[in-house]
C-alpha cells in the first residue's frame, strides 16, 4: 500500500482535529475493509486517524427503552452481549454471521455503517429497525442515512460515535450468503417495529433499500403466505458473477419470507 | 514511528513504517515465520493469530493497530519445555494438516473457537472454521482434530 501518516486519537476532539489538518485523512475503526482496500491500492489516504482508542465509541447500553451501541463495538461483540440477545436477538444473529470470526473479532459497526458496502450486513438490520445513527455533530435517521453504493449522509470528516437501536415486537435477519466471500447476495432484515413494518434488502441493489409492497402485505397479515408473488423488479438490482438481478429478485421475496417465518 | 507490544509473552519493539501490516512485523522484524502470508486479500485466515485473546487475521491489520497488545502467534502455542498444547497433539494425531502451509492460522483459529465454544459440535466447528481455507484436505481431520482437541482442553 502506498505509505500514509497515522494517528491514534485519544478522543474525538483529537479524531477531528487530526482528520482537519491531513490532506485527504480517512477514518481506521476496525479496518477489515479499509486495511483491504489500501492493500490493493483502491484507496490512498494522506492520513489514516485510528479510533480504537476513543472511550466514547466503546460500550453496549440500554437506553430509552431501546439498546444503543458504540460506534467501535466489535461484530463479535454485539454477537454475545447478553443484552442484545434478550432485546433484539435479531442483531445479535446478524452481527454472528457477518463474515468469519477473524473478521467479526475486530470489523466494527460505525465501520460498516461508514463504509456503506451494498452486501454488507449492518446497513439491513439499522434501516429494517429504524435505528438512529449518532454522530459528533447530529443525529441522523435510518431512513436518511444510507445514499448509494459506498454513500451515506455523513459529511466530510463525521464521525459515527453509537448507533441507537429501538427494541422491535419482532424481527428476523435472513441471509443468501455468497459461500466464499460470506457477503450477502441477498439479506433481508424484517421487523415488527413500534412504528410500524419494515422490510430491508441489502446484497442486492446499490444500497439497502425497503421494500413497500412487502411491508403493506405483512402489516395486514404477518405470515410468509402474505409475500406470495410480491416480486422486486429486477432492473435496478445489482447483476455479477455471484447471480443474476432476476435470481437476486426471486432469492428476495425467498429471504423474505424465511426471515418473518423465523421472527415468529 | 515506535511501536511495542508483547509478543508470546516478551516485550518487542522495534521502528516500522505506519503502513507496515502486524502480520509483516511478526514475520520479518521478528523473524517469527510460523505465521503464513496464503492470500493477502484477507479471506484464507493462513495469517491467524491471537491478540488480546482474540483471533484475528495479521495481514488486515497494521502493526501500529496493535500497539500495547498482547499478541500470541503459533511459536508461542506450546508450553516452554515444549510440550504441544492440546490443539496440535489432536492436529499432529488426528492428521489435520498436509503440506501444513494453512496449519498455523487454522489451529490459532481452533484455539480460539474452542476457548469461545468448550464443547462444539461438529457444525459449529465447521461454520466457526469458515475464516480458514485449506486446500489438501478436505477439512475432515481438521474438523476431527478440532473436536478431539476440545475435550482436552
Amino acid at each position: 500500500m502506498h505509505a500514509f501518516k497515522y494517528h491514534k486519537a485519544g478522543s474525538l476532539a483529537d479524531a477531528a482535529a487530526a482528520w482537519s489538518r491531513g490532506d485527504d485523512a480517512k477514518l481506521l475503526a476496525g479496518g477489515q475493509s479499509l486495511i483491504a482496500a489500501l492493500k490493493l491500492r483502491l484507496s490512498a489516504p494522506s492520513d489514516l486517524i485510528d479510533l480504537g482508542g476513543i472511550q466514547e465509541l466503546a460500550g453496549i447500553r440500554l437506553e430509552a427503552g431501546g439498546i444503543t451501541i458504540g460506534a467501535m463495538t466489535r461484530h463479535a461483540e454485539v454477537a454475545r452481549s447478553a443484552e442484545v440477545q434478550a432485546k433484539i436477538p435479531a442483531l445479535a444473529s446478524l452481527a454472528g454471521g457477518i463474515g468469519d470470526r477473524m473478521v467479526r473479532n475486530m470489523g466494527t459497526l460505525g465501520g460498516s455503517l461508514a463504509h456503506n458496502d451494498p452486501v454488507a450486513d449492518y446497513p439491513a438490520a439499522v434501516l429494517g429497525l429504524n435505528a438512529t445513527v449518532n454522530t459528533d455533530r447530529r443525529k441522523i435517521a435510518a431512513d436518511d442515512f444510507f445514499k448509494g453504493m459506498f454513500e451515506t449522509a455523513l459529511d466530510a470528516g463525521e464521525i459515527i460515535v453509537s448507533v441507537s437501536f429501538p427494541v422491535p415486537r419482532r424481527a428476523a435477519y435472513i441471509k443468501f450468503r455468497n459461500p466464499a466471500s460470506r457477503y450477502a447476495i441477498v439479506g433481508v432484515m424484517a421487523a415488527e417495529t413500534a412504528g410500524g413494518v419494515r422490510v430491508a434488502v441489502t446484497g442486492a441493489a446499490s444500497s439497502v433499500f425497503r421494500v413497500a409492497a412487502m411491508e403493506r402485505a405483512l402489516a395486514a397479515n404477518w405470515s410468509p403466505d402474505a409475500l406470495a408473488g410480491i416480486i422486486v423488479p429486477a432492473d435496478k438490482l445489482n447483476a455479477d458473477m455471484h447471480a443474476s438481478a432476476e435470481y437476486r429478485a426471486h432469492l428476495i421475496t425467498v429471504m423474505a419470507r424465511r426471515a418473518v417465518q423465523a421472527a415468529n | 514511528m515506535k511501536i511495542s507490544m508483547k509478543v508470546n509473552g516478551k516485550p518487542v519493539s522495534a521502528e516500522v513504517e505506519a503502513r507496515t501490516l502486524l502480520v509483516a512485523f511478526i514475520r520479518d522484524s521478528l523473524r517469527l515465520t510460523g505465521t503464513h502470508v496464503g492470500c493477502d486479500t484477507g479471506q484464507c485466515g493462513a495469517c491467524t493469530v491471537h491478540l488480546d485473546g482474540r483471533a484475528v487475521k495479521s495481514c488486515n491489520i497494521l502493526a501500529l493497530q496493535a500497539e500495547g497488545a498482547d499478541i500470541r502467534t503459533i511459536e508461542g502455542l506450546a508450553s516452554p519445555d515444549g510440550t504441544l498444547h492440546p490443539m496440535q497433539e489432536a492436529f499432529r494425531e488426528h492428521h489435520g494438516l498436509q503440506c501444513g502451509f494453512c496449519t498455523p492460522g487454522m489451529v490459532m483459529s481452533a484455539v480460539d473457537l474452542v476457548n469461545n465454544h468448550p464443547n462444539p459440535s461438529e457444525e459449529t466447528i465447521r461454520a466457526e472454521l469458515d475464516g480458514n481455507l485449506c486446500r489438501c484436505t478436505g477439512y475432515h481431520n481438521i474438523v476431527k482434530a478440532v473436536k478431539a482437541a476440545a475435550a482436552k482442553m
